[in-house]
């Protein structure tokens, strides 16, 4: 097999990763019971997917300035997602959007009360 | 005093790197115009001053990342599966974890790690307590619960080995001693 053929072959493997990862999100964003968990769902496989997408192209376009431009974008979404992930879930909690039922423990509603 | 420096000559050569990653080029031009917009973001959005510890251990640093790196992977995989798994039952916590640091640094970037890692998501944050409440997926008994709490203080174990300031380390260093013992 040639190096270009070696090549072919991570790239579609990692596009399909990314592929699953964009998908399993997409439905548990559906499946999910309530707004934290499908914080879960929408924020985290998609890391990863973003991550293979990202690898993707820097593997089949080698060059400074897209491996540059990938690691920043890699960066600043694992910097921003988490605190994204972070308002939307204090927000939920705060206005009870959230099924206790569903819940082993919990230990901040006590706190707040 | 070398911390000092460090804490403010950092986000400056962080805000000029990422001027010239976004135009991809390593030159004189992208350096120049990177730093006066850098001094002009620092005037307009004046922040205060994140203290650094100063210490930096590069080998932990990379252990942290290529740790954290592994830990995606699998709990993306984990995640992706649960939704897509027939007869899925949800089951989840909320979960207090009393931090060991009080350095609003450590407690950040554990925020972050813990947050980046998938199945847990920071949903408040008691910075007098240096507490963290999380909520948890996949979490269905009490054993869970105290593995899933464990994760976490690791987390931070790691972080303040690669950047903790010298007294999160001793702190650190007093509590395990203390579980050394009793």
């Amino acid at each position: 097999m040639t190096g270009d053929g070696v090549r072919d072959v991570i790239t579609a493997v990692l596009v399909l990763l990314s592929a699953f990862l964009c998908f399993a999100a997409g439905v548990g964003l559906i499946r999910f019971a309530d707004v934290l968990s499908r914080l879960h769902a929408a924020t985290k496989p998609q890391i990863l997917g973003l991550m293979a997408i990202v690898l993707d192209v820097a593997i089949s376009n080698p060059s400074v300035a897209t491996i540059t431009l990938a690691l920043a974008i890699v960066f600043f979404q694992s910097l921003t997602a988490p605190i994204a992930a972070h308002m939307v879930g204090r927000a939920a909690f705060r206005t009870g959007h959230l099924r206790h039922d569903i819940l082993v423990v919990d230990e901040l509603t006590p706190t707040k009360e | 005093m070398k911390a000092r420096i460090l804490s403010g000559v950092l986000p400056f050569a962080g805000l000029v790197l990422l001027w010239m990653l976004l135009w991809g080029q390593f030159t004189w031009l992208a350096a120049v115009t990177g730093i006066a917009l850098a001094i002009v973001v620092s005037a307009v959005f004046y922040l205060p001053a994140v203290r650094l510890s100063g210490r930096f251990n590069v080998l932990r640093a990379a252990l942290l990342l290529g740790r954290l790196l592994a830990d995606i992977v699998v709990a993306s995989l984990q995640i992706a599966w649960s939704a897509l798994r027939p007869h899925y039952r949800p089951s989840n916590a909320i979960i207090a974890v009393p931090l060991v640091s009080r350095s609003d640094l450590v407690m950040t970037f554990t925020a972050v790690t813990v947050g980046l890692v998938p199945g847990s998501i920071v949903v408040d944050i008691d910075r007098d307590e240096a507490t963290l409440y999380l909520h948890a997926l996949n979490v269905s008994s009490m054993q869970d619960v105290a593995d899933a709490k464990s994760a976490v203080l690791a987390a931070e174990r790691r972080l303040i080995l690669a950047v903790g300031s010298a007294d999160d380390l001793a702190q650190l260093r007093g509590l395990q001693a203390e579980k050394g013992t009793g």
